[in-house]
């Protein structure tokens, strides 16, 4: 194994409700597979409601790359097809009729197997989708050798999933699907590992593929900081990369030559009475995991983590790439001087409150209260602290505000991703909306750059 | 607590669009936001933030102030009945800078705060804190015999002129209170300099210079101990005499991370370095002077701590933040020591490297930007 890269810069938010390693099966009833998942991603319906399914049957496709399908992950009826203001498709539902009958996409030999045999057999499936490239987090362009693909295997997030417990015992489909990788791609397929939380040995004896190992507090485990450290890119390259869950389903589809989109969810937070595994598909309804599971206070459930998820409902679905449910609570409340009080309790990376020095390992219940007003940029030198990159961060924050585009791409906006400056977002004292700043300057760039 | 928030709920109406009190929407939501952090919750982006807001990084600066304004008031008093020949107990010597200090401090924030909320409302901002901290700052930097209205017609200039020209906090190039204090020096040089206005209401055969008034004619006999410079048993203005005090203030800014230790460690050096090269060039007396002493004297430790750290107006870079820092150093023990005009330099240092940080910004980012195109070049050849 190669030498550790150490990385300094971040925060490890500590946040109440760890799941606890026990997975159960969640028996969902409902699906959904929501559009506004994949960016840039222009949807053209292909069936109605009513229509029966398979897993693997096509639903839409992507109106300007017309070869990206997306498929059912369930069999079972279309339930519901729901569109939001000027007709924005949002939701395909499916309605799960138990049975889990796939479309038969035929085995195949992974040794013999070539470079577009591949392509075609995950494009038809809709298991491409999870193939995603860096600049930009869009589904990766088929017709495209990226320089290198990079899977992360851990999870720095707070209450992140372990995919050590998620992968385990599905060491052979974990290795084809790898091997279904390396035919992408004329450079190295990279598995990202954590040098204490890795343990493995599905992982760790991983062939074919370089293993490297990071260690470090968030957001050691953000796929940018690999690529960042291993094979930066320059403007006009291109990165493929996805998650452990992901390679499972490509190794599956090659293996039984079915789309079986099992996956393994963590519900997690503060408001979860019993955080644990569940076990489902793809785009599964959390009604049943959070039923008599969560507190009876105001929550927020979020598809993903604290730091880059999505807000849904108590019955919506998860995001087609998220391997977590969190349920915090809101923060809707007026707090009486809130900001001169000591506040014992509050959780800041700033030393302003007593909580850093007194209480350093305390573990927090984190509400959605913003703490405060938005300013105009005041402080600096502060994201600095969390953001490992070489790149300015504040600096191409501002250029992404006036859209320079020159500027944008000379501070290595090629080289980011919106989730990277979560941390920033978090601890902003100006508490401005970093993240979509950074999304509309990513898109900004691709839409320039097409 | 509970009628207090009913009270506010129900009065809020009458301010917002469309209320008979419309006009005055900013001053109320000041004083709502003053009282209760808003009910706001995230809706993009990250679900959790961090506690900090705007507000509490100013008290905590304001805080950081605290010892440095007491002692400046004790100091008050101590060198008022020090030039009368009498020595009362420190409570009355407090007591008298106190009763010298109110008026001032009241002035300036309510001049400063009035145009404050008068521009937030033009615009229809929120009322931004970042004059909660220079409102007493201002004061601290004056001398103590300083008339009121002078006061009032500066911090008038260094709002309006000094930031919301510019857009209001966050986006003014210079430094607010040391523009009010540029204001003062140059508008009314006779009440800001010379021997007659550093201690209140002096007995008329006193010297009232500072040290560094003292040195600047070559004078340096009676220049106090090193000990007397770093507790601050000195004349000068307000706040800045005691480098102990402010000190303590630069403790609570670095562990509480508001300010930035690169720049405050790089003034230090670049004013220290200065010293020893003026003393192995050494041609008169002010030239040989202990280069601890030049950083204890005047305005140095308080523009070290409390000026040159201002974010806003500081270089932004780390690597910025040393140029920055180092230069402000040099260049006020430079002017000191050689402007004969000038006993203090720190002022106008801060002032001057303010304009320049943003092209120290602009080297240090072209240097990544440089970093970036060679590594893309290596990537073409290979």
């Amino acid at each position: 194994m190669s030498t550790t890269f150490k990385i300094k810069k971040g925060l490890d938010i500590k946040l109440l409700g760890t799941a606890e390693k026990t997975v159960v099966d969640l028996g969902a009833k409902k699906f959904a597979i929501k559009p506004p998942d994949f960016a840039g991603c222009f949807p053209k319906v292909l069936v109605q409601e009513g229509d029966e399914v398979k897993a693997g049957t096509q639903l839409f496709y992507d109106k300007y790359r017309d070869n990206i399908r997306f498929t059912a992950p369930v069999s079972g009826k279309v339930k519901a097809i729901k569109r939001g203001a000027k007709r924005r498709l949002l939701e395909v539902v499916i309605d799960s009729d138990d049975k889990n009958e796939a479309i038969d996409f035929g085995k195949s030999d992974i040794n013999s197997i070539n470079k577009d045999e591949v392509v075609d057999k995950m494009l038809s499936s809709g298991i491409w989708p999870l193939l995603r490239q860096r600049p930009y987090s869009t589904i990766a362009d088929p017709s495209l050798a990226p320089k290198s693909i990079f899977v992360a295997a851990y999870d720095t997030a707070p209450l992140a999933p372990d995919y050590d417990l998620v992968v385990h015992g599905h060491g052979d489909e974990f290795q084809a699907g790898l091997d279904i990788l390396t035919k992408l791609t004329n450079g190295k397929v990279h598995l990202n590992v954590d040098a204490k939380k890795t343990t493995s040995k599905v992982f760790l004896n991983s062939k074919n593929v370089q293993i490297n190992t990071f260690s470090g507090p968030h957001p050691s485990g953000n796929v940018s900081v690999h690529i960042s450290k291993l094979d930066p890119i320059n403007k006009g390259e291109i990165v493929w990369y996805l998650y452990p869950q992901d390679v499972l389903t490509i190794g599956r589809l090659f293996l039984t030559g079915k789309y079986d989109s099992t996956r393994i969810f963590t519900l997690a937070g503060s408001e979860v009475l019993k955080p644990k595994y569940f076990k489902s598909h793809v785009g599964a309804s959390i009604k049943k995991m959070v039923a008599k599971n969560v507190t009876k206070n105001d929550n927020r459930y979020i598809s993903g983590n604290v730091l880059t998820g999505e807000k849904i409902e108590k019955d919506g679905y998860i995001g087609f790439y998220d391997s977590m449910i969190t349920v915090i609570p809101e923060g809707n409340y007026h707090e009486f001087f809130g900001w001169i009080l000591p506040n014992l309790n509050k959780f800041s990376f700033s030393g302003t409150f007593p909580s850093k020095w007194l209480t350093p390992k305390k573990k927090y219940k984190l509400d959605t209260n913003l703490h405060g007003a938005v300013r105009a940029y005041v402080m600096t030198g502060q994201f600095e602290k969390v953001f490992p990159f070489d790149i300015y961060p504040m600096q191409l924050i501002k250029a992404v505000l006036v859209e320079d585009i020159d500027m944008m791409e000379n501070m290595g906006i090629y080289e980011i991703d919106h989730e990277d400056f979560a941390l920033c977002e978090v601890i902003d004292t100006s508490k401005t909306e970093i993240q979509s700043i950074i999304r509309k300057g990513l898109d900004l760039m691709r839409i320039e750059m097409s | 607590m509970k009628a207090l928030r009913e009270f506010i709920d129900k009065q809020k109406p009458h301010f917002e669009k469309g209320g008979k009190l419309e006009k005055f929407y900013s001053a109320f939501d000041a004083i709502e936001t003053l009282l209760y952090v808003p009910d706001k919750v995230t809706t993009a982006g990250a679900h959790i933030r961090d506690a900090i807001d705007m507000k509490r990084t100013m008290i905590t600066v304001f805080i950081s102030l605290i010892p440095a304004l007491l002692f400046g008031m004790w100091n008050i008093g101590y060198h008022h009945f020090l030039s009368l020949g009498e020595s009362p107990d420190h409570w009355t010597m407090f007591f008298y800078g106190f009763l010298k200090m109110l008026p001032i401090i009241v002035v300036t924030y309510g001049v400063g705060l009035g145009l404050e909320i008068v521009f937030a409302q033009i615009r229809s901002h929120e009322v931004n804190e970042g004059f909660f901290v220079s409102g007493l700052l201002i004061p601290m930097i004056v001398p103590p015999e300083t008339p009121l209205w002078q006061i009032a017609i500066a911090v008038a200039f260094a709002v309006i002129f000094g930031k919301e020209v510019f857009g209001g906090s966050g986006m003014n190039i210079v430094n607010p209170a040391l523009t009010a204090r540029a204001f003062l020096f140059f508008a009314y040089p006779s009440d800001m300099s010379g021997e007659r206005v550093w201690i209140s209401e002096m007995a008329d055969s006193f010297s009232g210079a500072t040290p560094l008034g003292n040195a600047l004619v070559g004078n340096f006999d009676n220049m106090p101990t090193q000990w007397d410079m770093f507790m601050g048993y000195m004349p000068g203005s307000i706040g800045e005499t005691s480098t102990l005090m402010i000190l303590v203030g630069a403790l609570i800014l670095l562990a509480t991370g508001i300010a930035n230790w690169r720049i405050m460690l790089s003034v230090f050096a670049g004013g220290y370095i200065m010293g020893l090269l003026f003393n192995l060039w050494g041609l008169n007396d002010y030239m040989n002077m202990d280069p601890l002493s030049h950083l204890l004297l005047g305005g140095f430790a308080f523009g070290a701590v409390f000026m040159a750290t201002d974010p806003v107006t500081a270089a932004q870079t780390n690597k910025g933040m040393y140029i920055y820092g180092f230069l402000i150093g040099v260049i006020a023990i430079l002017i000191r020591v050689f402007n004969p005009a000038y006993p203090e330099g720190v002022m106008l240092a801060i002032l001057l490297m303010n304009v320049f940080a943003p092209l120290i910004d602009h080297y240090v980012i072209e240097s990544n930007i440089k970093k970036r195109l060679k590594r893309m070049k290596i990537a073409i050849k290979n």
